[in-house]
């Protein structure tokens, strides 16, 4: 009776746990199917490198080259934002603080990762867009700068929590190892505290820049939608994610714009996809470096 | 024993965690190169005390001493003490052997580098030394660029030694050193420690009741942070004045 019990939960488990390897499966097949008879129509290499993106003239335009590269430029734009704020605080929070401030500011920045991000997006539009347009005398707020801000500011807690989970597993032997030498607070940090958090640090940097490219909803919002390749961060442009967000309602099913949105969201499956492997793979090496160390 | 010269004068020392106390009323003197073990059972405050000759417990947050300590002369627990020179004269090797995970030459290149030792032939020639000194040189001669977490446990604690050499200290505390190794690599730390005391004053805590009586020439006894007795291990091994010491060397508690 016992056995059946035990079985029983053994087999819900085992469900629980496969339902998200077939949700996996499922959005990776359908993502592929859906996406790939574009490049019947349109080479791949067109897709990719194609200059124009006009999916709805007659006759239509499906270069993806805009998109692509207004999906970059915010985010390493992003990038400029959220490694300075994430790493600073992170540092901070774990070898500057004192324990108070540590325990108000860690849940901060907590509840800073949970806001919507559609809240984020309101924001930029509302609050910095106008600034922005207003500080660099521009036609509009609506920018690749103002969306790099914006999602350099979100995914700061994501870096911010990756990398004091780095610092804190830097084993304390380490920094009372530097000290007994004469070595000062800030030439531990810089020259063993942060170099053995090294790899921890960089995942960090790359799940926030993952975060960063598939974002959606914020972009869409403050990055004012216009599909030309940038030419410099104060001009509107149209990222990828925002371009299926806009679209994907206006589109007949089974149609080439439809499809070239698949196309699309195959490729930012496949750069986060890229990312992620990248992360895993470091967390990985650094566990079994570390490992030895502690 | 008042024919030797005094390294560390310990004066009314009380140190507290928070509202309890780790060390009550601690006074002591302790010789200079002579060895001078600091044995008792288990949270009697060993480390606390040791950590204190190089302000190792600064780090510790809410804490507060009471008292002096004496260095050479100078009281080191006062607010004008530059910490960062007290620990280049007074170093330390750890319980767990801590190389930093760099190889075999930064670990030990460390020290003068964050000092603002610039000179490379200096620091190479003091690199060699203190392998040498730390008798880990043979071993690892031809191999100064691997990483130091390839060395084995033993290997890993000389390589803290020699770190602390080259910065040159006057004194070296051990914090049960060897806690973590098997007999060789003990045995080797032992005589390492022996020799070194022809230079340098030694303070060592240690568990073991036969490391302290192989290696020290004087040892003290603490008991629930308090110092029960001290005297040279000779003394205190053979005949203990205090009961209470003559109970924990016999076994019968700790
Ligand atoms: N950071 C700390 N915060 C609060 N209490 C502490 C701290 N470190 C040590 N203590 C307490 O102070 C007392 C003395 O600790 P200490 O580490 O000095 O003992 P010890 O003699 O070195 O013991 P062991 O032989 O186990 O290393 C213990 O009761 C311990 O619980
Ligand atoms: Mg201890």
């Amino acid at each position: 009776m016992q056995k059946i019990k035990e079985n029983i939960y053994r087999y819900i488990f085992a469900v629980l746990a496969f339902a998200s390897i077939i949700f996996l499966v499922g959005i990776t097949i359908t993502l592929f199917k859906e996406g790939m008879p574009l490049f019947k129509e349109i080479p791949f290499k067109n897709f990719i490198f194609g200059r124009d993106w006009y999916p709805t003239y007659d006759p239509p335009d499906y270069g993806a080259l805009p998109l692509i590269s207004a999906s970059v430029f915010v985010t390493l734009g992003a990038l400029f934002v959220c490694i300075p704020l994430g790493i600073g605080s992170a540092l901070y929070i774990n070898e500057i603080a004192g324990y108070k401030q540590k325990s108000i500011l860690k849940p901060l920045i907590e509840i800073l990762a949970g806001i919507p991000s559609v809240v984020y997006g309101f924001f930029g539009m509302v609050i910095v867009a106008p600034f922005v347009q207003k500080i660099f005398n521009l036609p509009t707020g609506l920018t690749a700068f103002t969306g790099s801000l914006i999602l350099g500011i979100m995914a700061t807690p994501t870096v911010t929590s990756l990398t004091e989970d780095a610092l804190s597993f830097v084993p304390n032997s380490f920094r009372e190892a530097s000290m007994a030498v004469g070595a000062n607070r800030w030439q531990t940090l810089v020259k063993v505290v942060i170099p053995a958090a090294g790899s921890g640090i960089s995942t960090a940097v790359i799940l926030g820049i993952s975060r960063a490219i598939g974002e959606t909803m914020t972009v869409l919002m403050v990055t004012g939608g216009s599909a030309v390749i940038p030419k410099s961060f104060f001009q509107p442009v149209r990222p990828m994610t925002a371009t299926i967000a806009a679209e994907m309602g206006e589109t007949v099913v089974g149609s080439l714009h439809y499809h070239s949105l698949f196309a699309i969201g195959l490729i930012l499956f496949v750069i986060t996809l890229f990312f992620n492997i990248i992360a895993e793979f470091i967390i990985s090496r650094y566990r079994l470096k570390l490992g030895a160390g502690r | 024993m008042d024919k030797h010269e005094v390294q560390i004068r310990v004066s009314n020392l009380n140190f507290f965690y928070g509202k309890t106390c780790a060390l009550k009323n601690i006074n002591m003197d302790i010789y200079k190169k002579k060895i001078t073990a600091i044995i008792g059972p288990s949270g009697c405050g060993k480390s606390t005390l040791i950590r204190l000759f190089n302000r190792m417990n600064d780090l510790v947050l809410n804490s507060r001493v009471e008292g002096h300590i004496y260095i050479d002369g100078e009281d080191i627990l006062s607010a004008k003490t530059d910490v960062v020179e007290l620990r280049r004269k007074v170093g330390m090797v750890f319980q767990k052997p801590n190389p930093f995970p760099k190889s075999i030459y930064r670990n030990i290149s460390y020290g003068l580098e964050v000092n603002n030792v610039k000179n490379k032939k200096y620091i190479e020639e003091k690199v060699i030394d203190s392998l040498k000194n730390s008798a880990l040189w043979e071993e690892v001669k031809d191999r100064l660029n691997e990483s130091a977490l390839m060395l084995s446990g033993g290997q890993q604690q000389r390589l803290c030694i020699a770190r602390c050499l080259a910065v040159e200290p006057e004194v070296i505390l051990f914090d049960e050193p060897c806690a973590s190794l098997d007999p060789i690599s003990t045995r080797k730390i032992e005589e390492l420690i022996t020799e070194l005391k022809k230079q340098y004053t030694i303070v060592i805590v240690t568990h073991n009741m036969q490391q302290a009586a192989r290696v020290s020439d004087y040892t003290a006894f603490l008991y629930l942070g308090e110092l029960v007795e001290y005297g040279t291990t000779e003394k205190l091994f053979t005949v203990p004045e205090n009961p209470k010491t003559e109970e924990y060397l016999s076994g019968k508690f700790g």
